[in-house]
């Protein structure tokens, strides 16, 4: 039997109470949300806004409680324990968007990577620190690595800040990296180079990877295998390539007709229309039933399940599940 | 013969006059826009586009300051202009449409007011008359006309930037710059919404001069690209040739720096280094830190202009 995956998300659910005159209503941010992330494998969570993804980041790194569902990290159930142990926040490390606001501007890029070292004791000493400290630097391209300990965040270029991020994480040899949108304020030229140091990581180290964006090439680069969500659901999931090459959910096929792209032209029409979905008072069946151009009455009534299409793949419709195909014929 | 151009930007310069001294920001760049085309001018944070775009309507904010060239719009020069006539350009001639436009709408008046000021401030027309203007410019931008009683905040992002399109339109201006226009919205809305665009500059033929950082989406939408480096343009060419056949090593580099949806996941090279600190740029070509291929002229002088085919200027020592 293959080993337990390194992170399991079963039907997980998250509401938030929000405030609309006198009454409160529930805004459901995630919705039976399920998938898995395997030792070393980098997984890609996307969507638009208001899809969940970066609420599904923020629950898995306990940053926020699920409201439901289950939450295994390497087996072991993480959502039963009130305290969240200092192991999961050494084994499970976060990189965000903005490099500049995860770091503190009065401190030393040096401070920032012996904090995590000292608090979970991965060097001890002075020159132990130091020379783990200049490592971490050299190891995601930062040279002259005792220059750079010195300075401040203010000092760094963005792609610089992120990259210390990536070192910060890396100080604790986690087992994965949660990482929300890390490119997507970053320039061009400099993006490509964070996109490899990342893959890098994956194939050298070995180390998990759980990529939220809304980029679909970027998810496409890095990850093994691609989560599509829409409206708090997860609506596919299957190998990155084949999802892009041959998306078989009508969402994932409106997201990837609309990417642009120097062959493609602005003269094809979409096939449904963009906004965002209702996550108050949802109306039943399947979300996205408002807007996909191949509609019928039962995805109205009936939210689909998340069932497999073939070995690699799932999908949330009805159009792939065999009872449509039998109803249809 | 040809008509001029409508735009006409010249040698234009830039600098911020700050108590150290003068840090050029927009460095002798030049560039046209003719009728009906969609000009696009792409770079990375701090080439200078956004600063063309402001210097070309004079919105420039002290430190900045134009201290050279010209900018001819229908053959008069507007850096020449007094105020008064500036607003008169401005809206009428040339409107502009910017990133952050959609959270500029006033919270406390309706959609429908609003595009009727913008209406009035310029042609004085009747109430009851701009707000049928108004009605059939939503319209025209994919918006239900009865939105002219919305509140902006009882639209999404992504019709709240419709309607400052919308705006833009009001005066049928010749000419609409357009700053990162859709980078704020989603994937999709951002399509329908440069779909609606194109589709709008083919009825009614006005030209856009479209700014963004995300340079696939330029090839798709405009006929002709100017890349820039650090305040100077490094290569301009029809979107197709630039795409197919690039010359500068910065526009090749920058082209390698997307992954692809499609096609084989190779790994990408991108570009080496960082952008040059606009206070000290390095003598010579901007580029050449960076720069897999330079000379030792390189390190030494400017690189000139060099015609490479109709409409394809590259600025770059390698060539002969």
């Amino acid at each position: 039997m293959s080993p337990a995956p390194l992170i399991e998300v079963r039907g997980l659910g998250k509401t938030f109470a929000v405030r609309d005159g006198l009454r409160t209503r529930a805004l459901h941010a995630l919705t039976d949300v399920t998938f898995e992330v395997h030792r070393g494998e980098a997984v890609a969570l996307v969507g638009e806004s208001g899809s969940g993804k970066s609420t599904a980041a923020r629950v898995i790194a306990r940053l926020l409680p699920a409201s439901s569902g289950e939450l295994r990290f390497d087996g072991a159930d993480v959502l039963a324990r009130r305290r969240v142990p200092l192991s999961f926040r050494a084994r499970v490390q976060l990189i965000f968007q903005d490099p500049f606001a995860s770091l503190n501007p009065v401190h030393t890029i040096g401070y920032h990577l012996e904090r995590p070292l000292l608090r979970h004791g991965k060097a001890r000493g002075r020159a132990a620190v130091a020379a783990r400290v200049h490592e971490l630097l050299d190891s995601v391209g930062l040279a002259p690595a005792a220059e750079l300990a010195r300075k401040h965040p203010h000092q760094l270029s963005g792609g610089q800040r992120q990259r210390v991020a990536i070192a910060r994480a890396l100080a604790v040899a986690p087992d994965v990296i949660l990482a929300d949108e890390p490119t997507s304020m970053l320039d061009a030229s400099i993006r490509v180079g964070v996109l490899n140091l990342l893959r890098d990581l994956k194939e050298q180290r070995g180390i998990a990877l759980l990529l939220i964006t809304h980029d679909l090439a970027s998810a496409r680069y890095l990850a093994d295998r691609t989560v599509v969500m829409y409206a708090g659901h997860v609506v596919e999931v299957g190998p990155s390539a084949l999802v892009m090459a041959a998306p078989l959910h009508p969402y994932t096929r409106l997201l990837i007709s609309a990417v642009p792209d120097a062959r493609g032209s602005f003269a094809t029409p979409l096939a449904a229309r963009g906004g965002a979905p209702r996550l108050i008072d949802p109306p039943p069946g399947c979300p996205f039933a408002a807007r996909c151009p191949e509609v019928h009455d039962r995805c109205r009534r009936e939210l689909p399940a998340l069932r497999p299409v073939s070995v690699s793949r799932l999908a949330r419709c009805h159009l792939h599940q065999p009872a449509a195909l039998s109803a249809a014929s | 013969m040809t008509p001029p151009p409508l735009l006409e930007v010249e040698d234009l310069r830039v600098e911020y006059l700050t108590a150290t001294g003068r840090v050029r920001v927009v460095d002798d760049v030049s560039f046209t826009v003719r009728r009906g085309e969609i000009v696009g001018l792409a770079g990375e944070s701090g080439s200078g586009k956004t600063t063309i775009a402001l210097a070309i309507l004079r919105l420039l904010k002290a430190p900045a300051a134009i201290t050279g060239g010209r900018v001819l719009f229908e053959g008069r020069d507007l850096l020449g202009l007094g105020e008064a006539e500036l607003r008169r350009v401005r809206g009428r001639k040339i409107s502009l449409v910017t990133q952050s436009a959609m959270s500029a709408l006033n919270p406390v008046i309706t959609i429908g007011e609003q595009l009727v000021d913008a209406i009035e401030e310029h042609e004085g027309v009747s109430r009851r008359r701009g707000l049928e203007r108004a009605r059939r410019l939503l319209e025209l931008v994919g918006l239900d006309g009865a939105r002219v009683a919305s509140y902006p905040h009882e639209l999404s992002g992504g019709m709240r930037q419709r309607v400052v399109i919308a705006m833009a339109l009001a005066l049928e201006p010749p000419l609409i710059v357009m700053d990162e226009p859709t980078t704020a919205l989603d994937v999709v809305v951002q399509r329908e919404l440069l779909g609606e665009i194109a589709r709008l500059r083919d009825q009614r033929g006005f030209s856009i001069l479209f700014i963004t950082h995300d340079l696939s989406l330029m090839l798709e939408l405009c006929t002709r690209i100017g890349v820039l480096y650090a305040g100077r343009l490094a290569e301009a060419a029809p979107a197709r040739q630039l795409a197919a056949a690039p010359r500068h090593p910065y526009t090749r580099g920058l082209l390698g720096c997307f992954p692809e949806l499609h096609g084989a996941a190779t790994r990408l090279v991108g570009i080496g280094g960082t952008p040059p600190d606009p206070r000290h740029p390095p003598p010579g070509c901007r580029f050449h830190p960076r720069c897999g291929h330079s000379l030792p002229a390189c390190h030494v002088s400017a690189p000139p202009r060099t015609v490479v085919g109709p409409d394809h200027e590259v600025a770059c020592h390698l060539l002969p």
